[in-house]
């Protein structure tokens, strides 16, 4: 391949808020629930329901816009994108065209590239639609509207984004942002973030932009690197062989890897949108966005510097630490506690990362309370239990928020300083294990390690390490 | 004395006093609906059983002293596109001929709070799209002066049924005349609020910028009455307005001295009717007598309203109609192939050829290319139309004109005509653009026999000095005009 091409890409995210009511009537947005059971006459838009807007849902919206330095539409509208499909009980959404709520954003990423920032051309408030269930048993489709008139927020990329990297970084900082507002979990695999790929390509040094195209389907951040590489690649390809790029949306399959065409521009729809005439116009005050700000909480970058300085931690750990609000809590609450910042921090970024990944979960799961990580963390200092038991006693907090001190006491875990009992254990140890003794005397350093071992194994874990260590030498 | 003579006032007052009770009321009318109902057709549902067993449990609340009100009681009619819970409710529609509505529109709510009947739905021009109650699913209602008349419409059916005493008094909606023309055409009061004052809650939508609920009376006391049931904010509705400007009935005051008419030399040019002319110019002079003073002036734009209305009510129609596909409610094609081909033989064989036409006039108005050069510019006119009122009523309490410029047609006259049909709607329209209140109150008849309508329109949440003028005027008559010359 002679040209050197570069990649061009726009993401369009919606995002479900976290609001306790849907965008328009007073129905739960709660997940799951038997279908059709969260409904009500607006939400499934029966003759002569009317909407009146969640107060909520702007706020949430005022404050990803200020967190992401947006300017605030202080008189926005909402209009009707009309299309016809069952899923969308009124055949009309309602959404934001001319005035959005937020405009002229941007934020900064970080990748081995560097830094750089990321425009937001908008972000505006709509409602999403129910969801359809096709139940080929009978051959026919069913809609339950429970998701109808949750309301979400998209939020409009500049084309500003090179590769999936930043695509990655991007998606990344918003998720952090939104989340520490507390505006959304925003879970890909839930849907409760979701996001939109417009990809094109151009020669390096090309002004222009190339005919794009736009890759919905989009379920993880590993789905979504794989779908850039691969529709980047195919845009070459097809250039390279002097064929166009056809204006597309195109559906990825993260089975296999292949995206497929769903619509084309000439049979792109004309949504007809004009203004919602159920609605009045929204007006925020300069007091209301004072209000807001006011109210925001710390954010991801803020909080990282905070950890550097306050808590003395390497900015690798405050990285770590505050990449998810839950854990950055736990963080917080435990040190408040037990005032042992860098310990904390490597109960946090090693066991527990360990233990999230082998029972495959999300930090937002955890459960346990920060004082029973705290007294843990007190009777390992205090020499009540070793490491390795502390460790045993880490994964039952992690799994059933035991109390530790409780839990060592009945298990009886506590460190046996028990000298004469220890003896005993020891001298059967060496009894049992000639040739290791041999090897020791023979100058293997390493079969010490090993009678260790089975010593501690002997007394299940409970016996101080230094103590049979100095033992076994001595008896050696 | 034949309790159908009373007005719903007076009907209300001799309940209270236990003189006739709400079922003896309740069962006359049911009379007379089974006895002229063939005639005229006001009704797409009468619900007897429904309304006798309402008037016992109203009767007993009554006895019990829970419930009092002027309408405790009253028999009353509803536009067949306001919701009834347990009611079908069809907007004279074949789509919606199934449709029972699982909750209440907020004005039925309130009526059933203060202890009125409901005897049924009234026919319409379906989707209230027309105006002579002949697009109707069911078949057209006949005007109660004279069978070979329409009644006028959308809201058809309620004005002929209180002049045809098949009810006390009903509810209409009012798009672009839809409650002031019938009224005119049947020698009824109908009146039609600021916008926002009646919630629009459960009223299935045609032009949401410009519906709203409003009352068919035997008279202005009636209507005043009607409204102060039926008025208020309601949190359902965004466009709902908080008003503490009432009881309206307060503005029932036999008094014009000093009040302010402006009549605009605009609406009593040609296309005007020199018989309704001469009859609203009749009326003026007799307010004159009263006290008003009266002055011409010119109302610019006038010519612009009906395009602009057509524009902006279309477009809105388009997209409130779109729900209507077959999947959730109402009528499904009985055969398709696949999703689209039941959305499509739905909406074909479901909706009639007024509604079809709006339909396709409003998606095209809304197309992408076309959009500003219509709807947006249509929205800008209806701004200057609202600008040229408030100009006027910063010199007038009240303008006054006809509410159509002819006595109702005869059926058939129109249909085949729609534009001119649609210019028929000049006079009634700029009060919804601008969102006003208007009032028409009978003046008089024509050489047929046909009555003839005054509107007079106010400014937003002036409905009192309506209120007060049209009583004044009222007063003045010797006797309602529909008294005694119905059929």
């Amino acid at each position: 391949m002679s040209r050197q091409y570069e990649t061009v890409i726009g993401l369009e995210v919606h995002v479900e808020l976290a609001t306790k009511t849907k965008i328009f009537c007073g129905c739960s947005t709660e997940f799951g629930g038997a279908p059709n059971t969260h409904t009500c006459p607006v939400c499934t838009g029966m003759p002569g329901a009317l909407p009146v807007l969640n107060k909520q849902v702007v706020e949430y919206a005022m404050a990803v816009g200020l967190a992401t330095n947006c300017s605030i539409t202080q008189y926005c509208k909402f209009d009707r994108k009309n299309y016809f499909y069952p899923d969308n009980p009124q055949n009309y959404q309602i959404s934001q065209l001319y005035l959005p709520i937020c405009r002229n954003g941007g934020i900064e990423i970080e990748t081995a590239a560097g830094r750089k920032t990321i425009g937001i051309h908008e972000i505006h408030m709509e409602e999403d639609a129910g969801k359809l269930i096709h139940d080929e048993w009978d051959d026919c489709s069913l809609v339950d509207f429970n998701r109808s008139g949750v309301p979400l927020i998209e939020i409009v990329s500049e084309p500003d984004m090179r590769s999936a990297e930043e695509v990655i970084a991007y998606l990344e900082k918003l998720r952090l942002i939104i989340q520490y507002l507390g505006a959304s979990d925003c879970k890909l695999q839930e849907g409760s973030m979701r996001a939109d790929v417009n990809l094109s390509v151009r020669q390096v040094g090309s002004e222009t932009f190339g005919t794009r195209t736009e890759m919905k389907n989009l379920n993880s951040f590993k789905a979504i690197a794989r779908a850039i590489e691969g529709e980047r690649a195919r845009q070459i390809e097809l250039l390279e062989e002097g064929k166009e790029v056809i204006q597309e949306t195109r559906r990825w399959d993260d089975n296999k890897e292949y995206s497929y065409p769903m619509r084309s521009k000439e049979d792109a729809q004309d949504y007809r949108y004009f203004p919602e005439p159920d609605l009045v116009p929204i007006s925020i005050s300069d007091e209301w966005i004072a209000r807001v700000r006011e109210a925001q909480p710390e954010l991801h970058d803020e909080k990282r510097r905070r950890y550097c300085e306050e808590y003395k931690l390497p900015d690798y750990d405050a990285q770590i630490l505050t990449s998810y609000k839950k854990l950055a809590d736990l963080f917080e609450e435990t040190v408040a506690i037990c005032n042992r910042p860098k310990k904390v921090s490597n109960w946090l970024m090693v066991e527990t990362m360990r233990l999230l990944k082998e029972h495959n979960m999300d930090p937002d799961e955890l459960s346990f309370q920060p004082s029973n990580l705290a007294k843990l963390i007190m009777l390992v200092e205090n020499q009540t239990i070793n490491g390795t038991v502390a460790k045993e006693v880490f994964e039952q907090i992690f799994k059933e928020d035991v109390d530790p001190e409780r839990y060592v006491e009945e298990k009886g875990l506590k460190v046996n300083s028990n000298a004469d009992e220890l003896y005993e254990i020891v001298r059967r140890v060496i009894e049992e294990n000639p040739q290791s003794v041999e090897d020791y005397h023979n100058g293997k350093q390493k079969a010490i390690g090993f009678l260790v071992g089975q010593t501690m194994k002997a007394t299940q874990g409970k016996a101080n390490p230094g103590m049979v260590n100095q033992i076994l030498k001595e008896l050696l | 004395m034949d309790s159908l003579q009373f007005t719903a006032a007076e009907l209300g007052r001799r309940i209270a006093r236990r003189e006739l009770s709400a079922v003896e009321a309740t069962k006359a009318v049911l009379d007379r609906i089974e006895a002229v109902e063939g005639t005229f057709h006001c009704y797409v549902t009468v619900d007897a059983e429904g309304a006798l067993k309402s008037a016992e449990q109203v009767q007993q609340q009554i006895d019990s002293g829970e419930l009092r009100g002027p309408l405790a009681g009253v028999p009353v009619a509803v536009k067949d596109n306001i919701s009834t819970k347990g009611m079908r409710t069809t907007c004279a529609s074949h789509i919606l001929d199934n449709y029972i509505p699982t909750f209440s529109a907020e004005a039925v709510n309130r009526l059933q709070r203060a202890g009125a009947v409901i005897l049924g739905k009234t026919n319409m021009d379906e989707f209230a799209m027309g105006s002579t109650t002949e697009t109707s699913y069911f078949g057209e209602t006949k005007n109660p002066w004279n069978p070979e008349h329409v009644p006028g419409g959308s809201s058809g059916g309620s004005a002929a049924a209180v002049a045809a005493k098949e009810c006390f008094c009903a509810l209409g909606s009012d798009t672009g005349g839809s409650i002031r023309q019938p009224a005119s055409f049947c020698g009824v009061v109908g009146m039609k609020p600021t916008y926002g004052t009646v919630s629009r809650y459960g009223l299935i939508a045609y032009g949401s910028s410009l519906d709203q609920i409003g009352p068919l009376t035997k008279d202005v006391t009636d209507c005043a009455t009607l409204l102060d049931v039926i008025a208020g904010h309601d949190a359902k509705d965004s466009t709902s307005t908080a008003r503490d400007d009432g009881p309206f009935a307060e503005a029932l005051v036999d008094d014009v001295q000093g009040m302010r008419i402006g009549i605009p030399r605009d609406y009593f040019g040609e296309g005007l009717d020199a018989e309704v002319r001469e009859a609203v110019l009749g009326a003026v002079k007799t307010l004159q007598e009263r006290g008003a003073i009266v002055e011409e002036f010119d109302l610019s734009l006038v010519d612009y309203a009906i395009p602009a209305y057509y524009v902006i009510a279309c477009a809105e129609a388009s997209s409130n109609l779109a729900r209507f596909e077959g999947v959730k409610y109402g009528y499904r094609a009985p055969e398709y192939d696949g999703l689209h081909s039941m959305f499509k033989r739905t909406r074909s064989e479901g909706f009639g050829a007024e509604v079809k036409r709006r339909i396709m006039l409003g998606s095209f108005v809304l197309s992408s290319g076309y959009y500003d050069a219509y709807y947006l510019k249509a929205l800008r006119t209806k701004a200057l139309i609202k600008s040229a009122f408030d100009k006027a009523f910063e010199r007038f309490d009240v303008i006054v004109s006809p509410a159509a410029p002819t006595t109702a047609p005869k059926l058939g006259a129109s249909l085949s005509d729609p534009i001119k049909m649609y210019l028929g709607d000049i006079y009634t329209i700029s009060a919804n653009l601008a969102g006003l209140p208007g009032i028409t109150v009978p003046c008089g008849m024509d050489s047929k026999g046909l009555p003839v309508g005054i509107q007079m329109l106010g400014d937003c949440f002036q409905e009192k000095k309506l209120i007060r003028m049209a009583y004044t005027y009222e007063q003045s008559q010797n006797r309602r005009v529909q008294d005694e010359q119905t059929v």
